[in-house]
C-alpha cells in the first residue's frame, strides 16, 4: 500500500513538473496593439528584400506577358502567310 | 493607327518605368513604416488599373452581349488578360508590403478578400475563353458584369469596414513630394496597359483573320 502511494506521489510530481516548465516556456499572451518597431529583432523583417521583390516581380510579369504577347502574334502571322501564300 | 502608336507609347511607358526607381528613391520616407511603403509606388497604380480595366471589361461585354458587336469581345478579352496581369502585380507587391507593415503576410479582411474574388473571376474568364469551347465568349461576357459588379464593392470596402487596409483618403492627401511620383508611375502603367492593349487586340484580329481564312478555304 505505501509502495502504491509513493508510486501515485512520484507520478503526481513527474507529471506537474513539465507542465510547470510548459507554462513558464509560454509567452505571455498579448492584449494590446505592439508597433512593430518595438517588436524583437528576430522577428522583424528588413524593408529591402521586400522593395527588391515587389519591383523585380512586376518588371518580369511584363516581361513575360510582352515574349508572350509577341509569341503568340508571329505564330498568328506565320499561320496567315501559309494560307494567303496557299490561297494564291 | 491603333498599331502605329504601340511603339512609341510602349517605348514611352518604359522610359517612365526606368525612371521610376531613381524618382522614387529620391521621395521623402513615410514616418512610420519607413522604406517599405516605396512598395506603394508599384502597388497602387497596378491595383488602380485593375479596378479601371475590370470596369472596362464589363462595359465591352456588355456592348457584345446586348450590342451583338464582335470587336467589342475581342478588346473585352484583351482587357481581361491585362486585368489578370496588374491584378497579379497588386496581389503579389501587395503581402509583401504588408508582412513588413502589419506583420502578415495576408488578412482575410474586406479590401484584402473582395479584391483576390475579383482577381479569381478574371482567372475564371480566361480559364473559361481558353477551355470552355464553342459559346465560352457569351458565358464569359457574363462573368465579367460579375467582376465589374464587383468593383465599387472592392473600392468603398475600406471606408465601410473596419479593416488594416489603408482608405481611400489617403492618395488625395499624400503631400506633393509622394504624390507626384505616385502619378508618374500611374501614367507609367497607364501608357503600358494601352500598348498592351492594343497588342492584344490586334492578335484577335489577326486570329480572326485565320479562322475567316480557314473557313473560305474549306468552302473552296
Amino acid at each position: 500500500m505505501r509502495l502504491i502511494r509513493a508510486f501515485v506521489i512520484l507520478l503526481a510530481l513527474s507529471g506537474a513538473m513539465p507542465l510547470h516548465s510548459a507554462s513558464a516556456a509560454q509567452p505571455q499572451p498579448q492584449d494590446e496593439f505592439v508597433p512593430l518597431s518595438e517588436i524583437p529583432p528576430e522577428e522583424q523583417l528588413p524593408a529591402a528584400p521586400m522593395v527588391i521583390a515587389a519591383y523585380a516581380f512586376v518588371w518580369v510579369a511584363v516581361l513575360v506577358y510582352v515574349i508572350s504577347l509577341v509569341k503568340r502574334l508571329d505564330r498568328v502571322e506565320a499561320d496567315l502567310r501559309a494560307l494567303e501564300h496557299k490561297d494564291n | 493607327m491603333l498599331r502605329k502608336a504601340v511603339v512609341p507609347v510602349l517605348g514611352l511607358s518604359m522610359v517612365l518605368f526606368v525612371a521610376a526607381p531613381i524618382i522614387i528613391h529620391r521621395a521623402p520616407y513615410e514616418a512610420t513604416m519607413g522604406l517599405v511603403q516605396k512598395i506603394f509606388y508599384f502597388h497602387v497604380p497596378a491595383a488602380i488599373l485593375m479596378l479601371l480595366l475590370a470596369i472596362t471589361c464589363g462595359v465591352l461585354s456588355a456592348v457584345f452581349l446586348f450590342g451583338k458587336k464582335q470587336a467589342a469581345d475581342w478588346w473585352a478579352l484583351a482587357t481581361a488578360e491585362l486585368v489578370v496581369l496588374f491584378g497579379s502585380m497588386a496581389m503579389v507587391t501587395g503581402p509583401l508590403w504588408g508582412r513588413k507593415a502589419w506583420g502578415v503576410w495576408w488578412e482575410w479582411e474586406p479590401r484584402l478578400t473582395s479584391s483576390l474574388m475579383l482577381y479569381m473571376i478574371f482567372v475564371a474568364y480566361l480559364l473559361l475563353r481558353r477551355f470552355g469551347g464553342p459559346g465560352a465568349e457569351k458565358l464569359a461576357a457574363g462573368m465579367a458584369l460579375f467582376g465589374m459588379a464587383n468593383v465599387p464593392f472592392v473600392y468603398i470596402s475600406v471606408n465601410v469596414w473596419r479593416t488594416l487596409h489603408p482608405k481611400t483618403t489617403v492618395i488625395p492627401n499624400l503631400v506633393p513630394p509622394m504624390a507626384w511620383p505616385l502619378w508618374l508611375c500611374f501614367t507609367a502603367f497607364l501608357l503600358l496597359a494601352l500598348a498592351l492593349l492594343a497588342m492584344r487586340v490586334q492578335l484577335e484580329e489577326q486570329r480572326a483573320r485565320v479562322e475567316s481564312l480557314y473557313l473560305a478555304a474549306e468552302e473552296d
